[in-house]
């Protein structure tokens, strides 16, 4: 393989590289492409209330099963004077607070953070059909029987014959006429839904959730009811008798199970308070990976002590400076002094904002030009004579922070930032150029090199490309390929489509 | 029009600097090879053991205390050149063409005192001139005794032949004529002219300046027309056998024409400018790819000049 397409194929790599990375972080763990996304987190409380009476206490609630609707970033109990665990049983969470004994009204909290997860949580199908448990009278038996057969009249299939139950018993309770529902008193629609639906045998559940209203307080568990179709469960709302889940809905568990037990206590209450709040996409994201304990994000940088990550954050910054160089050296044709003189000034812009830093810039390299100058006429090694040159501009830089200090303009503090071995660099190069060359090559090349930093700057301050080379640290494949392909470019330099106008022609003919 | 289309430039075979880079230095030219012609001592060196004429060396400095015995080293010696052996670009050199006592003159008249030259030599060694800042060595040459058929063309300096060899082929030619606007260098971007040669002939096909075509001299007024390189059928086996010398596959040779020693090999350069384009209002690429798809290969400096009369002719 030539060296050409090894070049090609290692940039579409890379590049692929690259790219699908960054898109399943995006995608699949939830990082924001663009900076200042956020998310809707709710801060979900269950206040469980009881009245003690005075026997071993022991109160277990349910807790959100994985396969909810909501993923769980953070939880946290509280329940002074009580001992806590928390149980797996068949698959199911159970948080179990204990107590020898206790008198009178008691509160325990179970506080958690949740956010919307949009994957379709693959459920288990029902298991085997448990023998029937209802008892029913023979009037409710027959009443049911009748009522059933005349949705299944009007129904295609399981869903239909469902959806179509749930509306006729919401209406008939609604407007409390004689139907199946006066047989079944004090039994609310999902409850009867769930007999009827058991005595036509399609599979079916309980299903409990939170309703999601911002600042909602006191509220009570809200009842769905889930049926089996065609190899997917399928939640029905029986108070609008819609399918899906609603979105409004926080599903806190599956199955009848109780929600809460308790002994050794009466008047148990489990009330719900709902509260929105806005988290930068960001940080829910890493929240949720954690959970997940995802390894792509475990070794990242986000693993890193913070203040490493703020060191990283203005490392990564430095492919895009170099990307420009490239671009603007290879294709545009710009001269510089130093290759990467330009992004070591660019990224000195960064603390001292441009205009400032070009002020601090030229005025200094203008003053070490000048001493530079006297200093070439004392015969100098080179080695000592740069030497001397940072020293120079070390006081310069002090120099200029004092004076600027009591004339009141504290931005010309900011002067420290430049790296002054640079400095020093430029100043003998410039020197240099301006001996041999005449102050028109100064010019060029010191032009050339401020231009490519202020472009470097602007492009490295950017808050999209800010964010993106911090949090997707893979796009640096993708820039790694760009800069791999133009290094094989063998096209014209714009400043060479100037530089041989004439020669289109010819000027002889 | 400021800018050009990209595929006018194409249509006459104009080779820009990616170009240059990608496709021929980094293809031809082994970089293990640089040492040989970065660094002039080695070039004399390997010039001389290829029996390729070059200016003589005088003497060279390396260390810094040696400068102190510079009076020693010049003693009779009137007319030299100081150059850092690895220069770049033709800079740090300093000519002298004359000597009265302890005073010397450049070719402008200016004066120079030993304490100049001395400081100029301490300049070199500490690398001022090098690629990179490396320490460097100072050497003395004698001064090139140029042949007077190009006094009217030059001002200030010693015109050179500037010959690109690709694969042994000499395949383009030009003149660089120092202007007083050049301040005697004969680097084109500096303002020297450019000679576009004949290969066949070694006439003057066309002189530009500053990227723009002239007709005289602007600094003696002499035509260009009328120039014609003396020993032309010198130069043409001498910049080829440079090939041999350096196994560069892509170089520019510099030639001077010293008027009793005939052509000199100045310096070999492997990253030559493209400026010989404009000097020749013609593109190097027909002629690149001429050498590399229908040129034999493995055959005598001689046999390769007699094809580069043949193909590289202008007419």
């Amino acid at each position: 393989m030539s060296s050409r397409s090894q070049v090609y194929l290692l940039a579409v790599i890379f590049f692929a590289l690259g790219i699908g990375l960054t898109l399943y972080k995006n995608q699949s763990l939830g990082f924001p492409l663009l900076p200042g996304q956020s998310e809707e987190v709710w801060t979900v409380e269950s206040k469980v209330t009881f009245e003690a009476t005075g026997d071993p206490i022991t109160v277990s609630m349910i807790l959100p099963q994985t396969g909810s609707n909501m993923t769980v970033l953070a939880e946290s109990f509280s329940a002074p004077n009580y001992g806590f665990r928390v149980k797996e049983e068949n698959g199911q969470r159970r948080a179990i607070w204990t107590q020898r004994s206790a008198q009178g009204p008691q509160t325990i909290y179970y506080k958690l953070d949740v956010v919307k997860n949009d994957e379709p949580s693959s459920l288990a199908p029902p298991s085997q059909q448990k023998p029937s448990s209802l008892t029913l009278t023979a009037a409710q038996e027959s009443r049911a029987k009748d009522f059933l057969s005349k949705i299944k009249a009007s129904s295609a299939d399981n869903l239909s014959f469902s959806i179509e139950m749930v509306n006729q018993l919401k209406t008939s309770k609604e407007s409390n006429n004689r139907s199946v529902n006066s047989e079944f008193k004090k039994k609310s629609v999902s409850e009867l839904s769930l007999i009827l639906l058991e005595m036509e045998g399609i599979p079916s559940r309980l299903v409990r959730g939170v309703s999601l209203e911002d600042g909602r307080r006191k509220q009570k568990a809200v009842d769905l009811i889930e049926i089996y179709n065609e190899g997917q469960w399928i939640i029905i709302n029986p108070k609008n008798g819609l399918e899906g889940t609603p979105d409004d809905v926080f599903v806190w568990q599956r199955g009848g199970v109780s929600l809460l037990d308790l002994e050794g206590g009466v008047k148990s209450k489990v009330r719900f308070s709902t509260i929105e709040n806005d988290q930068p996409a960001k940080t829910v994201a890493l929240d949720k990976s954690n959970i997940e304990q995802s390894a792509f994000i475990d070794f990242s940088i986000y693993s890193l002590p913070t203040e490493s990550q703020s060191a990283f954050k203005r490392i990564l910054l430095v492919p895009i400076g170099a990307l420009v160089v490239v671009l603007l050296r290879i294709i545009v044709g710009l001269k510089t002094s130093g290759t990467f003189m330009p992004i070591l000034i660019a990224l000195a812009f960064i603390d001292t904002t441009p205009l400032t830093g070009l002020a601090i810039f030229l005025s200094i390299v203008s003053v070490g030009l000048w001493i530079r100058g006297y200093l070439s006429r004392m015969n100098l090694l080179l080695v000592a004579r740069i030497s001397a040159v940072v020293i120079i501009v070390i006081g310069l830089m002090g120099f200029m922070s004092v004076i600027s200090y009591k004339l009141g303009m504290t931005q010309a503090l900011t002067v420290t930032f430049f790296p002054m071995i640079i400095l020093a660099w430029t100043i003998e190069r410039m020197s240099i150029i301006w001996e041999e060359d005449g102050p028109k090559e100064v010019m060029m090349q010191g032009g050339g090199s401020l231009f490519v930093a202020l472009l470097a700057y602007f492009a490295m301050t950017n808050p999209v490309i800010e964010h993106i080379t911090f949090n997707f640290p893979e796009m640096l494949l993708v820039i790694l390929s760009i800069t791999l392909v133009i290094g094989q470019y063998n096209g014209y330099r714009l400043t060479e489509l100037y530089r041989f106008r004439d020669l289109a022609k010819g000027q002889k003919g | 029009m400021l800018f050009v289309k990209p595929s006018l430039l194409k249509e006459r075979g104009i080779i820009g600097m990616n170009r240059r880079n990608v496709d021929y230095i980094a293809r031809y030219n082994d970089r293990k090879l640089y040492p040989i012609v970065d660094n002039k001592l080695i070039t004399k060196e390997y010039a001389k053991k290829h029996n390729i004429a070059v200016p003589e060396l005088i003497n060279s400095i390396q260390y810094q205390f040696e400068i102190k015995q510079l009076e020693k080293i010049l003693t009779g010696i009137d007319k030299f050149v100081v150059k850092p052996a690895q220069g770049a670009g033709g800079k740090g050199i300093l000519v002298i063409t004359d000597r009265k006592g302890d005073i010397f003159y450049k070719p402008s008249g200016k004066e120079v005192t030993f304490d100049d030259i001395k400081r100029h030599i301490s300049n070199i060694l500490s690398g001022l001139h090098s690629l990179g800042g490396k320490t460097d060595v100072a050497m003395f040459e004698k001064l090139v005794d140029f042949d007077p058929v190009f006094e009217p063309y030059s001002y200030e300096g010693v015109p050179d032949v500037r010959m690109i060899v690709f694969q042994g082929y000499p395949i383009m030619a030009m003149l660089r004529c120092s202007t007083h606007e050049s301040d005697g260098k004969a680097n084109l971007h500096q303002g020297a002219v450019g000679v576009g040669i004949d290969i066949k002939t070694g006439r003057s096909l066309f002189a530009v300046q500053d990227g723009r075509m002239i007709e005289k001299h602007p600094d003696t007024g002499s035509a260009f027309s009328e120039l014609q390189v003396p020993h032309w059928e010198e130069i043409l086996p001498l910049s080829a056998a440079c090939y041999e010398m350096t196994g560069m596959g892509y170089l520019g040779c510099d030639i001077v024409i010293d008027k009793n020693l005939g052509a000199l090999i100045l310096e070999v350069n492997a990253r030559p400018g493209l400026a010989i384009q404009i000097a020749n209002d013609e593109g190097l690429l027909k002629r690149l790819k001429m050498v590399e798809e229908h040129a034999p290969k493995s055959t005598s400096p001689e046999e390769r000049v007699k094809y580069s009369l043949e193909h590289f002719a202008t007419d």
